[in-house]
């Protein structure tokens, strides 16, 4: 910094003169002790805390109270009590959604974790190239809307490439959105494709961190590279994989755009996932409030997920050393 | 040290001898891999050149099957209807430079303002003393627990209160201020700034203001940058939202053309052709603008989620 070594004391205005001589810490303690930059903070904050107050926290606090309520967007809300929340819990459609979008979840997170922690080991100890790196991520590129009219188009069953190599392997057809068994899987497989790269390069900066004299001196042991896997990469990842899989599946619980364009929800509520189901309730039939009950569940859920999930991480940090 | 150089040549030898087919095995995962990752953009360009019927014709040629630009013509616009019901694709207007307009107006708004925004909070919450500083930092932190999912219905009636409803600032709204995300990131990288270049600059008379202008948004470069392409990404990508929020042409985004494209034409006898030309073509700035950061972003994308 050139402003560092060009600056005499003399240059200094009137109002720092006072503060000008102490050292470092003693400015710091200085600015610390006059309140600091209570006004400038103010003014610097403004514009995030509106819109934090306004479209963050204050909607988090209607959408519990609109959960409480009939609102249908034309008339002022209505107040109900648990009526929403006694008909969720009578709602089969609900249950279902819920069971959909749980074996969604199962499926993608499983499938995306351990891919992409493969490819993340592939990517560490092969090569440390960024242009892989970045040919990892290029789906991420695309809009969950891109990624699911090429794959609904990939996928056809009538046109698309994909049944024919799959029997040019072998194999019969497979009717892959257009089935009830089927659906789900292969939505939770275009989702994968969409951000396994994401979640590689998440890993593999946590790969990064392991120093490599670990791996060289257990070659020199003679280990392999799977037990290196097991006894290094494994117990050292795991604090950050905990982290990632948090991420990964309050974002897979939210799974809505791939569903809209590729089975809007179908074959017969195969596909109709939460969020979904919840967009429907709203805009379909203009059940506000009691579309902002489910949301409300899918908070729930979420919660309490992301407190058992830090309770595991922290519980495993220990051995760890 | 010294005795590891030395066991080194003796046991990595046969160590080293394996290896190749390991390797070998491994490097072709990754070409898989890659294959996977690649071949559906690949898939894109051979149909959006392709025509529909030669596409029904020979659905498993590699080439694209009648070359031709018809599919792009239909996607922007520039075919006749007649034309376009002719080539198997819809008959309706689409104004497809609108809607990629719309989606430049918005991402932009979204991209500049939250990252100006949020970087001068993560200012105030790392370089200024304040009381009550850690107390709304952590309400700012909680904030980021929350789903989006569960503030989009409020923040859809709040918008249609406003009357934004079908609007680009509509939109915009909700994300341009701020994301607790975008705080916390910038907060990270500002905290690393040492005090004392801001101490030099202190003395050298440089007011707070002129301190964050000059100083610390120059030494962020970096972050600003990773973080304002992946917020244009995002914001480029989103479509629950604007799906909410806009009903006409005035406010349409890609995304939800995209999505409207395909509603359009008809379940059997989709216009694939013109509907990958038009995939192509709203996921292109993406690529492009990845391309000129590619490097920086991801070497600097393991920050984003873990710290």
């Amino acid at each position: 910094m050139t402003i560092a070594s060009s600056s005499p004391p003399s240059r200094l205005p009137r109002g720092d003169a006072e503060r000008a001589p102490t050292t470092p810490r003693a400015a710091r303690a200085g600015a610390g002790d006059s309140g600091g930059d209570g006004r400038l903070a103010a003014v610097f904050i403004a514009p995030a805390f509106l819109g934090f107050v306004v479209f963050l926290l204050w909607p988090t606090l209607r959408g519990i109270y609109l959960s409480f309520t009939r609102f249908n967007l034309l008339t002022p809300a209505e107040w109900v009590g648990l009526d929403n929340y006694v008909r969720m819990v009578h709602d089969p459609i609900f249950w279902d959604s819920m069971k959909v979008t749980v074996e969604y979840v199962v499926i993608n997170i499983g499938l995306q974790t351990v891919s992409a922690l493969a490819i993340a080991v592939l990517l560490q100890r092969l090569t440390q190239s960024a242009l892989l790196r970045g040919i990892v991520l290029t789906p991420y590129l695309m809009s969950n809307v891109v990624a699911g009219l090429v794959w609904l188009w990939i996928l056809d069953t009538q046109l698309g490439i994909g049944n024919e190599i799959v029997t040019a392997l072998g194999f019969d057809r497979i009717p892959f959105l257009a089935d009830e068994t089927w659906a789900i899987p292969t939505i939770a497989l275009i989702n994968v494709w969409r951000h396994v790269g994401y979640t590689t390069l998440l890993l593999f900066a946590g790969l990064q961190a392991i120093p490599n004299d670990m791996y060289e001196a257990a070659r020199v042991d003679g280990a392999s590279e799977w037990r290196m896997f097991w006894r290094i990469t494994m117990p050292l990842l795991r604090p950050v994989l905990a982290v990632v899989l948090i991420m990964t599946v309050i974002g897979s619980f939210q799974v809505f755009d791939t569903v809209a364009v590729t089975t809007a929800g179908g074959p017969a509520n195969a596909t109709n996932v939460l969020q979904y189901y919840i967009y429907g309730s709203a805009f379909g039939r203009f059940q506000f409030g009691y579309a902002s009950a489910m949301s409300v569940a899918l908070l729930v859920v979420l919660s309490a997920i992301t407190i058992l999930q830090y309770r595991l991480t922290r519980a495993g940090r220990s051995d760890l050393g | 040290m010294a005795t590891v150089t030395t066991t080194t040549p003796t046991t990595l030898r046969p160590v080293q001898r394996k290896f190749p087919l390991g390797r070998a095995a491994a490097w072709t995962v990754m070409g898989l891999i890659i294959l996977i990752t690649l071949l559906p953009f690949y898939w894109i360009l051979r149909t959006a050149l392709s025509t529909n019927a030669g596409l029904s014709a020979d659905p498993t040629n590699p080439l694209p099957v009648d070359l031709t630009t018809s599919g792009f013509e239909r996607a922007l616009g520039m075919q006749s209807a007649e034309e376009a019901v002719k080539q198997g694709g819809a008959g309706g207007g689409l104004d497809f430079w609108r809607y990629l307009l719309n989606s430049v107006l918005v991402s932009t708004l979204i991209t500049g303002c939250q990252i100006f925004f949020s970087a001068m909070a993560a200012y105030a919450f790392s370089r200024l003393r304040w009381r009550g500083r850690d107390k709304v930092f952590g309400l700012f932190l909680a904030g980021m627990m929350v789903p989006a999912i569960f503030t989009l219905l409020p923040n859809f009636v709040l918008i249609k209160q406003l009357h934004l409803i079908d609007t680009l600032l509509g939109i915009a709204l909700p994300t341009m201020f701020m994301t607790p995300f975008a705080v916390f990131f910038l907060r990270q990288f500002f905290m690393n700034i040492p005090q004392e270049v801001e101490e030099a600059a202190l003395l050298d008379g440089a007011g707070k203001i002129k301190i964050f202008f000059r100083v610390v948004l120059p030494m962020a470069s970096t972050p600003v940058i990773t973080l304002g392409v992946l917020t244009y990404i995002t914001s480029w990508n989103d479509y629950f939202w604007p799906l909410m929020v806009s009903y006409s042409d005035s406010s349409r985004v890609l995304t939800v053309a995209l999505a409207v494209f395909r509603a359009q034409t008809p379940a059997t006898g989709v216009d694939w052709s013109g509907l990958m030309a038009a995939t192509l073509i709203a996921a292109l700035p993406m690529l492009v603008l990845f391309a000129c950061f590619a490097r920086r972003i991801v070497s600097s994308i393991g920050f984003t989620g873990i710290k």
